[in-house]
Formats: C-alpha cells, sequence, structure tokens
C-alpha cells in the first residue's frame, strides 16, 4: 500500500485490474486504492508476471503492506528507496499504526462482478461497492458511454446515498494535514507583485495562431516559470526529514479544487523539462483525471512543490499552507491591470502577485526573495519558457 | 444551426466539461462561468467541445461575447453557417 501523501496511513484497495498470471510492466496500473480524498490508480513498479494477490478489494491496510507478488522481481509494492527520508517517515507512521488498536476490518459488500467491456470510472467503481450495485445492471452515461457515480447512485435508494462521506472525509483529511503543518512547519511568507505584460501579450500573440486544441492559459506559463525557478532556488524543492533533502526531480504539485468541494494536489512529473503546449496537455489531463477520481500514485506521492493558483476565483494573492514533507508552496493570484511606474512613468499593467510560504528550517528569505526573484525574471521571457 | 440546436449543443459539451452541472439551472443572462464555477481550464475544455460539436472556433479574442449563455448560443447560431466544411 503507497503513501500518497504526508497524512496517509492507511488505504483501502477497491479493486485489482490484473490477475495471478497476467504479465506486467513498471508503470502499469495494477490496482485501485481508495485514500480520504481520492481513489488512486497504483502502478507496477516491476517487470514480471503477477503471481499472487495478497489482499482482497474491500480490505482497509496499513501503508507499506505488500499487495501483490510477483515473480521475477519481488513484492510489488512502491518503489523502495532506502535513503529517502519519506519512506522512513512512512515506516514510522506505519509502525506508530501497528501500536494503535486495530478496529475489526469494516464489513464491506462483495465487489461487484467486473463484466468484460464495462467501463467505470475507479469512484464510480468505489460507489458502487459501497452500496452493493452490481455494474452489469448500470448504464452509463459517461464519455463513450463510461458509467460514472451519478449513474451508480442514481440506482440505488435515497435511504443509502451516502454522497457526503467523500467530501466529508475529503475535507477532514485536508483539515488534519493543513493543521499539522502549521504545528510542525515554521512558516515564513513573502510575496512579489509581477508585471505580466510581456507575458499575456505572448500569449496572446502564440494563442491567435494556434487551434483551440493547443491553446495555452495563463496557468501555463506560471506553472513552467515556477518549476524552472526551482532550478535557480533546488533548495525550495524538497522534503524535509530531520535536514533538507532537495530533489532530483522538479514535480510540480497543483492545486485542483475538487467539485463539490474539497482539494487535490497531484503532481506534474518533471514539469521543468516539458515544452508549454506539452504541460499545458498534462494540466488539463491532469485536472480531468483528478475530477474523475483517476489519479496516480505516482503524481500523488512524487510532489516536491506545489503551486496553487487561485486566480480563476477571483483572489489577487495566495498566502498557502505547506502540504508536508515539502518545503515550500506557491501561490499565484488573478491577474489584474495595477497602476506601474517605470522609468517615472506611470502607466497601467496586467500584474499578477506570486506568494511563497516556505519552511524556515529548510531555507531563509534570502532563498525565498531569489527564487521570486528568478520567477519574475522568467516570467518577463514568456517566449524561452 | 437554429437557437434550440446551439442550446442542445451547449448542453451536451458542458456535461463532457462538468457533468455535475445542469445548465437549466443557469439563468441564460448570468455569466455563467461564475454560475457554473468553471475555472480557466473548464472554460477551454469547453470552448472545445463546442468547436468539435458545431465547427465553431470561438477566438480568445471572442471570448467576451460569450459570457452568458445568451450571448453564447447567438454566437454560434451567427458563426455556425459560416464554417466551410
Amino acid at each position: 500500500m503507497p503513501a500518497l501523501g504526508a497524512d496517509m496511513v492507511e488505504g483501502t484497495l477497491l479493486e485489482w485490474q490484473v490477475h495471478p498470471g497476467d504479465e506486467v510492466h513498471r508503470g502499469d496500473i495494477v490496482a485501485v486504492i481508495d485514500t480520504d480524498k481520492a481513489a488512486i490508480e497504483v502502478e507496477c513498479f516491476e517487470d514480471g508476471v503477477v503471481r499472487e494477490l495478497l489482499v482482497q478489494p474491500g480490505t482497509k491496510v496499513p501503508v507499506g503492506t505488500p499487495l501483490a507478488v510477483i515473480d521475477g522481481s519481488g513484492v510489488c509494492v512502491p518503489e523502495p528507496v532506502i535513503e529517502n527520508p519519506l519512506v522512513r517517515r512512512r515506516a514510522a507512521m506505519k509502525a506508530e499504526a501497528r501500536r494503535q488498536p486495530v478496529a475489526a476490518p469494516p464489513v464491506v459488500a462483495p465487489a461487484p462482478a467486473r463484466r468484460k467491456g464495462v467501463r467505470a470510472s475507479p469512484f464510480a467503481r468505489r460507489r458502487a461497492t459501497e452500496l452493493g450495485v452490481d455494474l452489469a445492471t448500470v448504464a452509463g452515461t459517461g464519455r463513450d458511454g463510461a458509467i460514472t457515480a451519478a449513474d451508480v447512485e442514481g440506482t440505488s435508494t435515497p435511504a443509502e446515498h451516502v454522497a457526503g462521506d467523500r467530501s466529508e472525509s475529503m475535507r477532514r483529511a485536508i483539515g488534519e494535514l493543513m493543521a499539522r503543518s502549521k504545528r510542525e512547519v515554521p512558516h515564513y511568507y513573502l510575496s512579489s507583485t509581477i508585471d505580466m505584460t510581456a507575458s499575456m501579450t505572448w500569449l496572446r500573440d502564440t494563442n491567435s495562431a494556434r487551434t483551440v486544441s493547443d491553446r495555452l492559459v495563463p496557468a501555463a506559463l506560471l506553472l513552467k516559470a515556477a518549476a524552472l525557478a526551482c532550478r535557480e532556488v533546488p533548495q525550495l524543492n524538497g522534503y524535509w526529514e530531520d535536514e533538507l533533502h532537495i530533489a532530483d526531480h522538479v514535480n510540480l504539485g497543483v492545486a485542483v479544487s475538487m467539485r463539490p468541494s474539497g482539494l487535490v494536489a497531484p503532481a506534474i512529473l518533471d514539469a521543468d523539462t516539458l515544452d508549454l503546449l506539452s504541460l499545458m496537455r498534462q494540466l488539463r489531463e491532469l485536472v480531468t483525471r483528478a475530477r474523475a477520481g483517476r489519479l496516480r500514485s505516482r503524481e500523488m506521492s512524487d510532489g516536491t512543490i506545489t503551486v496553487t493558483n487561485l486566480g480563476d476565483n477571483g483572489a489577487e494573492a495566495v498566502f498557502g499552507v505547506i502540504y508536508p514533507p515539502q518545503v515550500a508552496l506557491v501561490g499565484l493570484g488573478r491577474v489584474v491591470e495595477r497602476p506601474w511606474a517605470t522609468q517615472g512613468l506611470l502607466g497601467v499593467r496586467p500584474c499578477v502577485t506570486a506568494t511563497l510560504s516556505a519552511d524556515h528550517r529548510a531555507t531563509d528569505g534570502h532563498d525565498g526573495s531569489r527564487y521570486l526573484a528568478a520567477l519574475n525574471q522568467l516570467l518577463q521571457e514568456p517566449e524561452k519558457l | 444551426m437554429n437557437a434550440l440546436e446551439a442550446r442542445d449543443a451547449i448542453t451536451v459539451a458542458l456535461a463532457s466539461v462538468a457533468p455535475e452541472c445542469d445548465l437549466a439551472d443557469v439563468d441564460p443572462d448570468a455569466v455563467y462561468r461564475v454560475e457554473l464555477d468553471l475555472d480557466s481550464l473548464d472554460f477551454l475544455n469547453l470552448i472545445e467541445a463546442l468547436h468539435n460539436a458545431t465547427g465553431v472556433d470561438i477566438p480568445e479574442s471572442d471570448y467576451p461575447k460569450v459570457t452568458t449563455i445568451t450571448q453564447l448560443v447567438d454566437y454560434l447560431v451567427t458563426h455556425c453557417g459560416s464554417v466551410v466544411g
């Protein structure tokens, strides 16, 4: 059972996507697990043949519990990196969880038989399990006839609806994690107002020549700049575990608001290496999958820095709470026109307020200031992003 | 394309972008992005879905002209006939 967030100590296996005897390769989706926040697709990190499935669907197990045995490479668990402090932290949390009284496993309705050809989102499958609905009897209304959670809920009686459970558990998980971050992480905050004239002009010009499927939103430029700025100040891109561990990759967490409520922050992996169009496509796909309950384990567990962009909601500045064990969170507000003085002349420029919430154990204001300065400079040359 | 067909196309496109939203709940003269809490990605997905369904490409410069359902319906009706297949 992978740890898909610093706050996760256990998860529920919702369904297997493989069977004993199946050949699997690194990166294949092998299972769907349920956390407090979302149903997540779990990738396999080994090549081989599935020999045994160790955990049955509907079972809740602690983080680190082996889920399956794969011949050729050993036990299928998230890729172990012995020196990774996050792995040690997870192991410690697992040991702590074992010392807690363990409740009897919840009685869960058997997972509905999977009819060959039934297409349903992981969240729809979870809801079907909860409500005891056979997916084979549900008509799908999603894309290409896929069964959605709403389709499943529509087949059950109102008394069985527990639609609030997901929002409530997500809210609780978010609250616990943010409270812990505020307790344990000594935050410092910096802000910078960035002239977005060059970026918005470049964006307007480039989009006028692009087909609708290739258009960029301002967030794509902001995210790419945030990722590249990590190369200039790598101390803000990593984990805190007794000391700062600088990450080798820039896996940019993106805060995604869920409907009707809630928040997840999956990561765009190696965001600093992507060209703008690729980053934009990955962003669109990531947000779509996040809201459909189809995120992947690496996206939830491997973020190295997170960006929260609330410009669409009208907020002009965001002073966020760091997702532990990360050491920084970048906040971006709405692009607004502001008076702007340069060389003694006053004009009006589109501007964005960029903020940095950072862990004072890992960095200090000098590092944070350098990061915001790098972010600013990158946005003055959007053609280089 | 008439107004009813345009509205149907918008309903289908919106369902693909934000399935939990119901166009019937939206005042046709209200700003639907605010009413339906659509962010910039949702909006771009909506524009793309409408383009795929109707062939009408709404350029970025025209985004301020389609902020309400009424405006969007009128835009599609006006521009659908000018699409060269």
